[in-house]
């Protein structure tokens, strides 16, 4: 029989509590199309060139050598691996951000893809269309009301915000899966995670060296990438703002476009 | 200046804000509908995927893609609004250079992605109007990926129901290339001609 004693349902009332006054203020506001916080932009783009230089003499070649040597339904299930592994803690995040449907979608998938698909080498969830509704901490404490922060460039993960840094190293440490593991079986999660980024990396051959080799300042077109599509992500349902260049402010209201 | 018979483009959009004033109206004057707009992402979603199957070379295609653009895409006014500011100093000559550098870059650039699109499919899921313009909504369907949405903006500004932005995953086309462009006019010290003569040549 299962006993609830009084103090863990004292304590899960507290939670609900806590949580429900974490989120009743609502998501923090969203910088407007174009707002960047860059405060440190000097050693950002130290950091920015550090990895391309990484990515130039170590992750470009590894990532080629993998997507060429390894096939690709052994890629595919390093990559299923590893992504299932991730859905407990978008559970977790989805109950902490009280996104109950989330939190389901996500558990049915993980449970699917862990059990008929051979303990998330395959992925069946994903033919049957139910998809990974993709979270983490920081969108969590976006929706507890913490904004942005700066624009921050990490060592080899790349494009950040001061919020979501901190939010990586939270996921990191309160990972259902990661405490689930402990050494030897760790290191072959870890592992997996290593694959799947140079799969990805292989995968986005083309636009990653367009954007590393070509642009004219990647920096900042990375920079300008990444936080449009964050904030894409975290905006949800929400309209989008758009801006109409008919009524464009820099343009001459006399002078017709159209008249050239 | 340029005499134009008949009803002009400026005429009809003051009769147009003219009306939308009035209090009669509540509120603008619809030259075009939803429906349009969809059907115009409709038809421009099914040529995208004529020129993708027909499977000729990458330079044919990019330039089966250019004339897409020309058909479906308001490219002068996103030129405009992509060089921002540096338009107002522009010549009419630099400008219309501009327009016509920045249209072949895009077939270019976008072009070798649309590629990705071979066995996948885009749903036109709906369309809705936001302010003076129509906000289409489709969905990406891409092998081994999960479905992602696309955007188009649509509007008739320029007298023609033409597509004036596209957001891919909340990745805008005019905020990233207006950075990608002033990146490159920064690198040319503010010198659009050669801006131009670069951006002809970037892929």
């Amino acid at each position: 029989m299962f006993r609830v004693c009084p103090t863990d349902r004292f304590r899960a009332v507290l939670a609900i509590v806590v949580l429900g006054g974490l989120t009743a203020c609502g998501p923090a506001v969203l910088p407007g199309e174009g707002v960047i916080e860059d405060p440190t932009e000097d050693a950002n783009r130290a950091m920015y060139d550090f990895n391309v230089a990484v990515d130039r003499a170590l992750v470009r070649p590894v990532s080629q050598g993998y997507g060429t040597v390894v096939p690709e339904p052994v890629r595919n299930g390093v990559r299923n691996f590893s992504s299932n592994l991730d859905q407990p803690l978008m559970v977790v995040n989805d109950v902490l951000q009280l996104q109950f449907a989330d939190a389901f979608q996500n558990t049915f998938r993980f449970l699917v893809n862990s059990t008929f698909g051979l303990a998330g080498l395959l992925d069946p969830a994903t033919d049957m269309g139910i998809y990974a509704a993709d979270t983490d901490f920081g969108e969590t404490m976006h929706v507890w009301g913490v904004s942005e922060g700066g624009y921050v460039v990490l060592p080899i993960l790349g494009p950040s915000t001061s919020r979501d840094t901190v939010g990586l190293i939270v996921d990191a440490a309160m990972n259902p899966t990661r405490l689930a593991f402990s050494t030897p079986e760790s290191d072959y999660v870890t592992g997996t995670n290593v694959g799947d980024a140079l799969d990805t990396r292989y995968r986005y051959t083309n636009e990653v060296d367009r954007l590393y080799y070509e642009s004219v300042d990647g920096y900042s077109q990375a920079r300008s990438l990444y936080l449009q599509n964050r904030r894409y992500e975290l905006r949800g349902s929400a309209q989008a703002e758009y801006f109409d260049p008919y009524s464009d402010p820099y343009s001459d209201p006399y002078e017709d476009p159209y008249a050239n | 200046m340029q005499t134009k018979p008949g009803l002009t483009r400026r005429a009809f959009l003051g009769l147009a804000a003219a009306l939308t004033a009035s209090a009669a109206l509540p509120a603008r004057v619809w030259a075009m509908t939803v429906q349009a707009a969809q059907a115009l992402v409709d038809r421009l979603v099914g040529e995208l995927y004529d020129v993708i199957n027909s499977g000729t070379g990458e330079s044919r295609m990019y330039n089966d893609f250019e004339a897409l653009l020309g058909r479906y895409a308001d490219m002068p006014i996103i030129a405009q609004s992509v060089l921002g500011v540096d338009w107002r100093r522009a010549s009419t000559a630099q400008r219309s250079a501009f327009i016509d550098a920045f249209a072949g870059y895009i077939s270019r650039k976008y072009g070798s992605r649309f590629r990705d699109l071979i066995g996948g499919r885009i749903e036109v899921n709906g369309a809705r109007a936001i302010r003076n313009f129509f906000e289409v909504t489709s969905t990406a369907h891409l092998q081994g990926e999960a479905p992602f949405q696309v955007v188009w903006l649509v509007s008739d500004g320029s007298g023609q129901p033409k597509v004036f932005n596209l957001i891919i995953e909340g990745i805008n086309l005019r905020t990233t290339e207006a950075e990608e462009v002033g990146a490159m006019l920064d690198r040319n010290r503010g010198n659009l001609d050669a801006m131009i003569a670069d951006l002809r040549n970037a892929s």
